[in-house]
């Protein structure tokens, strides 16, 4: 006799395993199809190209009625299935019951819908079926229609690439760091957002949503982010993950964890009741994408028909369907010992390949803009393959196990003709490689014909790579000096590529410009943060562990691991109140060592790092602020007592000291920025070795740079004279500015003159007033972020930095 | 093993640390991707710098003191210098941070 078999779910899943049964034997049940969705089996994968307009929903339906008919399916679509009573084994569906000798459970998942305040305003939908898809493909139609997606994993960003594809302004809020953190590492996360935001699609990462507001029609307005940012929208798409849909299954009394339980043959606790796809749970492990569903499927077709089979979980790759975003991701990033990456980058191309080993296996493998390989490292994988032999080569996939390296001139290849290479003259890529195409073969004939490297020279390691680029063998670069073994381009290279391909992030750098580690060392990351917090103040966000840990914990580090606290003493003026307070604070965190420093202000030294908010805290009520004692960065600026005292005092002195730190202060610089200000040619306070120092004359002030008083010793020389104070300040606030858009790195000024020479900063500085006042209005626009006491800001929000994570002392011990 | 849940994955920086106060001594737990958390003693073997307070840069950290280098995975100091830093097996799962509380007892009597 025929047994009955009921099945509730016309999804991906059901779909394929009714398949699998027909085919084993087509008289073995009697097969009855509930789906609340109002159709039968459709691939569900392929809404997005149904959203993005490159198929139509009847390019996606897998099995038809004459498909049902001819196999003898019962269909009852749309068509929800309320309750299943085991005891009388029957399927209670809206409009009857049907019995069961089997019963299958296929019912999917449910989107996950985050309960902001407005989640359930008419206007806010989920990605999941026909219906969702509908309403995004209706939105197109509107002009100027907006969205909103929240959630920037695989199913937001296909539902964003298909409204914008219909001409929809889209933006995507994602709560991580960078797109598909689950998938994709931060390198491939910036190519794939650059590429969504080459199609017009906004996209805020790090952003948390924090109430959908409603409009007067009582429809979605706007989502509202916790930064009280509003952003309109017609329509609002969560996608932010799924839930197996249990509730059928765990009202019936079934064995329910966060999925329907089912063992190796795809049985529930209850022996004739099986289940398959989203819904189910196998040793732990939850489902999202279709590669194992359909092994479940064959596995429980078997079951069905008593064929012995078993379920193995394996790994699972991903691919995003957005034309234009190639990406590919598969296996495992996180959590074993012993892996190493095997990185490839080629920026010109817009390639990125990285592969994660342990001992001689791949465990994954994330590429993005050219994909061609994944399935090759996909096999590799899941079969486990020693790659140990092929090592050297792996990453350049099957095609190419003859081993050519990464291109040290992919970046500069990679420059558009427009991009400028010499800041000083002005001078794009395209001209000069038209110059050497007409002719001028090195370096001095290319600075005569196009005037590019004539100025300042940091850009002459570029101009030199164009010529060996243009001219091949022909030329033989001489060899720069990298940043440090993660990438083939010196200092002043990468400041410039920063500059002129506009890379805005440390990924961004990393990526373009072809590093050869995942994310740098601890000599190229301190100066990529600071490249990019100079260039792009207002935009890039400084990174703390970037940073050297005086500059992190805001303190410096002692051989014995304790901390140095050095306040303020603006121009090296104090009161009885802030000495009060310093001794105070010395007693209450028995600071073992007080000391007046060099640089005319008081040092605490041996503080404990736990203690650090504590003893800032203290300083900041009685007024003072961080002494930046740690940081390239203004120090002090060291005055002598000038005209208010002194008898040979011909300026204020001391005033104009103040004034400067309290201008400077705050600011990043290459290396550190040290000043001094003395009131008479007798130069008590030390003016003329440091980066900047001023001699006050009775005619005005003398304003020298470039001094030296550490490892080297050298007299500043004259940058030029002031007449008035205000004079003074800009003509030292725009070589400042200067410095820091140009120098290397852990340069001092006196290092920096040496190679761009004083002529070419005078230029600039003194020369050309309104290249001056840009310097200045520069320097204040970084400011507008960083003239702010780090002390007050860490007690405020980041104490638990420096507090242990935890305390486990007692435990331990039991 | 015992595994003994000490925080979420979140309240380290990404590719920073914090210090884990035990009775072995202080141990640094590090967060150098998204979802990967390391253990390691938090003295350096050159001169007992803090190595919690080190940058880090993919599975290895910079002693702030003098620069050596450590893998995450293994405690090998990397390159030309030589040492080693014990680790302590540590686990994520849905977000949280383990570690296990029998290795560093073991080491604690040892
Ligand atoms: C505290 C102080 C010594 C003192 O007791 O007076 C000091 C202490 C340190 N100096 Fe200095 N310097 C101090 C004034 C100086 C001076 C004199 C001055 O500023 O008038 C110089 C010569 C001028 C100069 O800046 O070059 C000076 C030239 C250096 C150098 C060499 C820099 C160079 O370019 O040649 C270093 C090394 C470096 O920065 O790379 C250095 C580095 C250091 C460090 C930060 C070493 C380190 O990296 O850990 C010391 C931190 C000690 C600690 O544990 O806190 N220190 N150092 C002075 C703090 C001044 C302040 O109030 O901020
Ligand atoms: C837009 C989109 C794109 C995707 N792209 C990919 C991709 O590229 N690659 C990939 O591997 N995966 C992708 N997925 C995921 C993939 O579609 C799912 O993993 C798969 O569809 C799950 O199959 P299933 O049969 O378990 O559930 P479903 O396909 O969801 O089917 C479950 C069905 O059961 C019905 N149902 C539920 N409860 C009841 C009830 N009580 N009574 C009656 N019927 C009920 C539901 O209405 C539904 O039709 C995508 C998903 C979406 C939404
Ligand atoms: S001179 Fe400066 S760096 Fe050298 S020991 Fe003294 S404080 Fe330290
Ligand atoms: S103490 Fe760590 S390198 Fe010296």
């Amino acid at each position: 006799m025929t047994k009955k078999l009921v099945v509730i779910g016309a999804g991906m899943a059901s779909g394929r395993m009714l398949e699998h049964l027909i085919a084993g034997d087509p008289q073995a049940y009697d097969i009855t199809l509930f789906n609340a969705e109002p159709r039968g089996n459709y691939n569900r994968l392929m809404l997005s190209p149904v959203l993005s307009g490159e198929k139509t929903y009847e390019d996606i339906v897998t099995h038809d009625d004459d498909w049902y008919a001819e196999n003898n399916v019962t269909t009852r679509f749309g068509e929800k299935v309320v309750a299943v009573d085991r005891d009388r084994k029957v399927v209670i569906g809206e409009k009857g019951e049907v019995a069961y000798d089997k019963l299958v459970f296929a019912t999917g998942s449910n989107p996950f819908m985050i309960p902001l305040p407005g989640h359930d305003l008419p206007g806010v939908i989920a990605y999941r079926d026909l219906e969702d898809t509908q309403s995004m493909i209706d939105l197109g139609a509107r002009p100027g229609a907006r969205a909103v997606v929240i959630g920037g994993g695989l199913l937001g960003l296909e539902a964003a690439a298909g409204m914008a594809a219909r001409g929809v302004d889209v933006t995507v809020v994602h709560i991580m760091g960078h797109l598909m953190e689950r998938q994709l590492d931060e390198s491939a996360g910036f190519l794939l957002r650059r590429s969504l935001m080459d199609k017009g699609i906004k996209v805020l990462c790090s952003a948390n949503s924090k109430e959908i507001v409603a409009g007067d029609d009582g429809r979605v307005r706007a989502l509202m982010l916790d930064d009280g940012t509003e952003l309109p929208c017609d329509l609002l798409v969560m996608a932010v993950g799924i839930r197996p849909s249990t509730a059928l299954a765990q009202e019936a009394g079934l064995a329910v964890g966060k999925g329907v339980h089912v063992d190796d043959q795809m049985v529930t606790s209850d022996a004739d009741i099986l289940a398959l796809g989203e819904c189910v749970e196998h040793d732990g492990a939850l489902f999202g994408l279709v590669a194992p569903l359909y092994d479940q499927a064959k596995v429980l077709a078997h079951t069905l028909l008593g064929v012995e089979d078993r379920f193995v979980n394996k790994e699972v790759s991903t691919k995003l369907k957005v034309t234009g975003c190639d990406l590919f991701s598969a296996g495992d990033f996180a959590d074993a010992a012993n892996r190493e990456d095997i990185v490839f980058r080629d920026p010109a191309r817009g390639v990125y390949k990285r592969l994660v080993l342990e001992g001689n296996r791949i465990v994954g493998a994330v590429m993005y803009g050219d994909t061609g390989d994944g399935a090759w490292f996909y096999s590799h994988i899941k079969d486990a393959t020693d790659v140990s032999e092929m090592r050297d080569t792996l990453i350049f996939g099957p095609a190419y196990q003859g081993g050519a390296s990464a291109d040290p001139l992919a970046a500069v290849a990679a420059l558009p003709d427009d991009a400028e290479i010499c800041g000083c003259n002005g001078v794009c890529k395209g001209t000069i490689v038209d110059a050497i195409q007409g002719g001028a073969g090195d370096l001095p004939s290319l600075k005569a014909t196009t005037k590019a490297s004539n100025s300042c020279g940091t850009c002459t390691g570029l101009v030199e790579q164009l010529l060996e680029l243009t001219l091949g063998d022909d030329y033989a670069a001489p060899a720069a000096q990298p940043i440090c073994a993660c990438c083939d381009l010196t200092h002043e290279d990468v400041r410039r590529l920063i500059k002129s391909k506009e890379l805005k992030s440390q990924p961004a750098v990393w990526q373009e410009l072809g590093w050869k580690t995942p994310n740098g060392c601890h000599t190229c990351r301190p100066a990529v943060n600071f490249y990019l917090l100079a260039d792009w103040p207002l935009e890039y966000q400084d990174d703390p562990q970037s940073r050297f840990v005086n500059e992190r914990k805001h303190a410096n580090i002692q051989k014995d691991g304790t901390f140095s606290v050095m306040p303020r003493m603006w121009g090296g003026i104090t009161t009885p109140d802030e000495l009060r307070a310093i001794a105070d604070a010395a007693d209450k965190y028995a600071v073992p060592t007080v000391k007046v420093t060099g640089g005319q202000r008081i040092d605490l030294l041996g503080v404990k790092g736990e203690d650090l908010p504590n003893i800032w805290k203290d300083l900041n009520e009685a007024g003072m602020v961080s002494g930046h004692a740690y940081s390239k960065g203004l120090r002090t600026v060291k005055t002598c007592v000038g005209s208010d005292h002194c008898r040979f005092g011909t300026q204020d002195s001391t005033g104009l000291g103040i004034k400067l730190e309290k201008i400077l202060w705050g600011s990043w610089t290459p290396h550190k920025v040290k000043l001094g200000v003395s009131g008479c040619p007798r130069n008590c306070a030390e003016a003329t070795c440091k980066d900047v120092g001023i001699v006050c004359v009775d005619s005005g002030y003398q304003i020298g740079v470039g001094g030296a008083a550490g490892m080297d010793v050298k007299e500043t020389e004259r940058l030029g004279d002031a007449a008035t104070e205000q004079e003074a300040i800009d003509l030292t606030v725009a070589f400042i500015q200067l410095y820091r858009e140009n120098a290397k790195y852990l340069d001092r000024p006196y290092k920096w003159l040496a190679k761009v020479g004083l002529d070419w900063v005078q230029e600039r500085v003194v020369d050309d007033l309104d290249s001056r006042a840009a310097l200045v209005e520069r320097f204040e626009i970084s400011q507008s972020v960083y003239r702010k006491d780090p002390w007050a800001q860490h007690v405020e929000t980041e104490r638990n930095r420096y507090a242990p994570l935890a305390d486990l002392t007692l435990e331990a011990a039991e | 093993m015992s595994w003994i849940d000490i925080a979420a994955i979140d309240d380290i920086p990404l590719r920073g640390a914090r210090v884990l106060k035990t009775a072995a001594g202080c141990v640094a737990v590090f967060r150098p991707t998204e979802d990967e958390a390391y253990a390691l003693s938090d003295r350096c073997p050159h001169k007992g710098g803090p190595l919690s307070d080190g940058i880090v840069h993919d599975r290895k950290v910079t002693c702030p003191l003098h620069n050596w280098v450590f893998s995450l995975e293994t405690g090998e100091a990397q390159g030309a210098d030589e040492g080693r830093v014990d680790t302590y097996p540590v686990r994520v799962e849905n977000g949280r941070i383990l570690i296990d509380g029998t290795a560093l007892t073991r080491r604690h009597a040892a």
